[in-house]
């Protein structure tokens, strides 16, 4: 199960299937590294080889993480009002939320 | 096109009063432009049609390397058989992207893969069409992939998230695959008089084949209103087959090639060609199995399972006795 495979009763994945890895690509210019998709390998050197041939072939990264999907914790979509809910009140977090004159300068 | 004819499992579309709290919550998402993911609340019925349809699309991806792998190894030039090899191997990432979507609504990878091989699941009637010469590798890349753009440039806004994300790769991608195909069709349809013909004959046996991967007319289908209100299909039929046809046939006139149609004429009234309907007969024919290559096809895949057998098998074995050294040397 993948953090993105629901909990459905549909999954049929009984059988030796390789376990699915979740793959994480840096990009050329110094970003953090992104969720790109997943694939099925044995083992975690092989998850990175087919990670250059799946989600590299035209110079898309510098750096590949893959991450066996079973160990990667989840919020439940259930949680999301509850969970994000407090970062919603606090405007005055933003810098937009204060007024400052036009002649202090920028800032 | 690369699912086609995806039956959707219910009855068409509800009246939003004949829906439960649930459905008209994830009706309003859809409306509102949300995309829906993978944990997200959603109809058995989306789910399983989402299953057929992306699965379908990505049998087509996989099975759509043979008639072009077909010619890998007779290309005409070291540059051309690099160019081929590539645009191969895309489309067996574009099929793993979409395996990799397809199995985010809980169904395996292998029992896609089994429901593909034993002929359960479908994949697009055009790859049961051979491939006769060098000229049809650029019939395919310039109509086939074509054909393909015009569907999946709107799937990008597909309402399922990991399905819309796996468009967007795969359309960066597929421009590189109708261009190499019509630089193709370039050479050929400017070089000697018998080059120019292989270039004609290739488009005449392509045409109508192209034209059918849009599937037939599906204005009246409760499927397919289904589908377009839940997003999963953001098209009708007819209407991308006539976006096709309309960029198509100039780039066969810049070719100084004729579509294999004398009743294709611009009509100034509507903007677009008229054209002739392919033979849908043929086309039910394809998809029950009685195409020039269904069996080649179905017979190729079933060989690179079974003798990939042992390979799938040793990995898994490394990988385990790898893991067990780990755990007993801590
Ligand atoms: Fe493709
Ligand atoms: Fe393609």
């Amino acid at each position: 199960m993948g953090i993105d495979t629901p909990t459905s009763d549909g999954n049929t994945a009984s059988r030796n299937e390789w376990p699915l890895w979740e793959i994480f690509i840096r990009g050329q210019h110094g970003l953090n590294h992104r969720h790109v998709g997943s694939l099925h390998a044995p083992d975690a050197e092989m998850a990175i080889k087919n990670a250059r041939d799946v989600y590299t072939r035209r110079n898309e990264g510098v750096s590949i993480w893959a991450v066996e999907a079973q160990h990667i914790a989840a919020s439940s979509p259930s949680d999301k009002g509850p969970l994000f809910e407090p970062a919603q009140s606090k405007v005055y977090r933003h810098p937009t939320f204060y007024d400052i004159p036009d002649e202090a300068g920028h800032m | 096109m690369y699912a086609q004819m995806v039956k959707s499992t219910g009855q068409g579309v509800k009246d939003p009063s004949e829906m439960t709290d649930q459905e008209r919550a994830f009706q309003e998402r859809i409306d509102r432009g949300d995309r829906i993911e993978p944990k997200d609340w959603m109809p058995e019925h989306y789910r399983k049609t989402l299953i057929r349809q992306i699965g379908q699309h990505a049998h087509s991806e996989i099975v759509g390397q043979l008639p072009e792998g077909n010619w890998i190894t007779r290309a005409p030039t070291l540059e051309r058989k690099a160019i081929l090899l590539a645009k191969v191997q895309d489309e067996a990432g574009h099929g793993l992207y979409l395996y990799c979507a397809a199995e985010t609504l809980g169904v395996s990878r292998d029992q896609l893969t089994e429901d593909l091989l034993s002929g359960k699941m479908k994949y697009s009637s055009i790859f049961n069409y051979p491939t006769l010469n060098w000229a049809d590798m650029g019939a395919v890349g310039w109509l086939v992939d074509g054909a393909a753009i015009m569907n999946q440039v709107p799937l990008q806004r597909t309402s399922y998230g990991p399905y819309a994300r796996a468009m967007v790769r795969i359309c960066k991608e597929e421009s590189f695959h109708q261009r190499q195909g019509y630089d193709i069709m370039m050479k050929m349809a400017k070089g000697t008089p018998a080059q120019k013909n292989m270039a004609q004959d290739a488009l005449n046996r392509t045409w109508f084949p192209a034209l059918m991967m849009f599937g037939p007319s599906d204005a009246e289908s409760v499927h397919s209103a289904q589908s377009m209100a839940w997003k999963i299909k953001m098209n009708s039929n007819d209407e991308l087959r006539q976006k096709f046809v309309n960029e198509t046939v100039p780039q066969a006139e810049f070719l100084g090639l004729t579509v294999p149609d004398p009743d294709c004429k611009w009509n100034e009234e509507k903007g677009g060609y008229d054209f002739s309907e392919p033979d849908w007969s043929e086309f039910f024919d394809v998809i029950k199995g009685n195409g020039p290559c269904n069996t080649e096809r179905l017979a190729a895949r079933n060989k690179a399972w079974d003798d990939g057998k042992w390979v799938r098998d040793g990995l898994m074995a490394h990988a385990e006795k790898k893991e067990a050294r780990r755990v007993a040397a801590e």
